[in-house]
């Protein structure tokens, strides 16, 4: 059984669409049903942050032994790692609009998020300006693993300094607090798995292709 | 060595920059200009002006000003001398030098801008000794950041725009926390509320450093 991970994964995001829509969830005020919105909002972020290490780590793999898997591989899950970014985002406003009030409310998260996703789409530009595939690859993967370096405090320590209306931020209490009782674990950390398994797939499935498709220019 | 190496190297782009001064000259007259078409769209309402859109606007300025500056400092080499560099410096030796003689360049590009900024548009700031060293943090900051992204963006064909698209999302948080800090600094706030910026810009300012000084010699090598 090479592909149990692959079996795990589709029954995961099964048990997590199903469960979190029909399970019980703790009423809340203001956030009341919109709170299963945890198990897509979150699982997003975690995916993302993983992918784009992944992307980072082959990155650094192609620094150290150039070949043209490594460079396809550290391409494809940035790519992926922006659509986890993009769903992220799209449903984090969602989910914003109904607690917060406003689709985007200047929240230092938010703006983090936002400013990552430029940081990898300038990474695509930069990689659609050279003709030539091994400088490409190399120019590339130094500026993905520079700007991964400059996202990091972004990500994890600004939003710590500012007041966000994030849980667990600038003095907003964080899930353990009140919120994150069983049943929500329950489904929570299947869901962060399935997501991200998901991914992981993903970016398995489309290397795969464009290892086979290099193949093919180079034998045709 | 690696000090020597240094210490040569900003020596020969600062001789250079004197025996060619239409860069840096240039690069006043951009300040300039900038400053007094900012007053000139201010200037017909003046009550316009808060104090949050004069520092924002300072920042803005500088920010375009250590972009322009700072994206021919790989770019102005050429071929041959690149070959002759490589042949006989060791990388980490450029890109410290070049980091350390784009700082000056921006320090005395952010000074003149300042002075003059505040002397066109007036001069809100209450605690002085304390902008300025936000603006000699925003001059390292800035340099050291964008004398890496120049590197790579030397290297692509269309690097004016490139140069602008991959260095902003990096630079937008030192750039907020210089904000903050400067605006703390204009309102005479006790020094102790900046301290948490200035922590966060020197860690920025250290990752970035090394950072480069780890990755420049895969850079320099195309």
């Amino acid at each position: 059984m090479k592909n149990w991970w692959k079996i795990l994964t589709v029954l995961l995001l099964v048990f997590t669409v199903a469960a979190g829509m029909l399970s019980d969830v703790p009423r809340l005020a203001i956030l009341n049903e919109t709170i299963r919105n945890l198990y897509f909002h979150v699982p997003m972020w975690f995916g993302m942050i993983l992918i784009l290490l992944i992307s980072v780590v082959y990155s650094i793999k192609y620094l150290r032994k150039p070949s043209i898997e490594s460079d396809i591989i550290a391409h494809e899950a940035a790519r992926v790692g922006i659509l986890f970014g993009v769903l992220g985002i799209v449903t984090g406003m969602e989910w914003a609009k109904f607690t917060w009030g406003e689709y985007w409310s200047n929240d230092p998260k938010q703006n983090a998020s936002a400013i990552g996703l430029l940081i990898y789409f300038a990474y695509l530009v930069l990689r659609s300006s050279f003709a030539e595939q091994q400088q490409r690859a190399r120019i590339s993967a130094v500026y993905n693993i520079f700007a991964f370096a400059a996202l990091i405090p972004l990500l994890f320590i600004l939003p710590r300094l500012t007041d966000s209306l994030h849980p667990g931020n600038g003095g907003n209490p964080g899930f353990n607090a009140y919120d994150m009782d069983s049943s929500l674990r329950l489904v929570f950390y299947p869901a962060v798995l399935g997501w991200t398994l998901l991914g992981i797939w993903i970016v398995n499935i489309k290397s795969r292709l464009e290892i086979l498709r290099q193949r093919l220019y180079e034998n045709a | 060595m690696l000090f020597k190496e240094i210490l040569y190297l900003i020596r020969k782009d600062l001789v250079l920059e004197w025996r060619q001064k239409y860069a840096f000259n240039g690069m006043l007259l951009y300040v300039g200009s900038t400053v007094f078409v900012c007053y000139l769209s201010f200037g017909l309402r003046s009550n316009v002006l808060t104090v949050p859109v004069w520092n924002a606007v300072l920042w803005i300025i500088l920010l375009f000003t250590s972009v322009n500056a700072i994206a021919k400092s790989f770019m102005q080499e050429n071929r041959g001398r690149l070959l002759y560099f490589y042949s006989i410096v060791s990388p980490q030796g450029v890109i410290l030098a070049k980091i350390v003689y784009n700082t000056l360049l921006m320090l005395v590009l952010a000074l003149v801008c300042f002075v003059f900024y505040a002397v066109v548009l007036g001069n809100p700031v209450q605690d002085v000794p304390m902008f300025l060293l936000s603006i000699l943090l925003g001059a390292v900051g800035f340099s050291t950041s964008l004398t890496m992204i120049s590197g790579i963006a030397s290297k692509a064909s269309n690097n004016g725009t490139l140069m602008a698209v991959l260095s902003f999302p990096v630079i937008i948080p030192m750039l907020l926390m210089l904000i903050k800090m400067s605006k703390n600094a204009i309102d005479g706030l006790d020094r102790s509320t900046s301290f948490d910026e200035l922590l966060t810009l020197l860690a920025i300012n250290m990752i970035v450093i090394t950072v480069s000084y780890i990755l420049f010699p895969y850079l320099w090598r195309s």
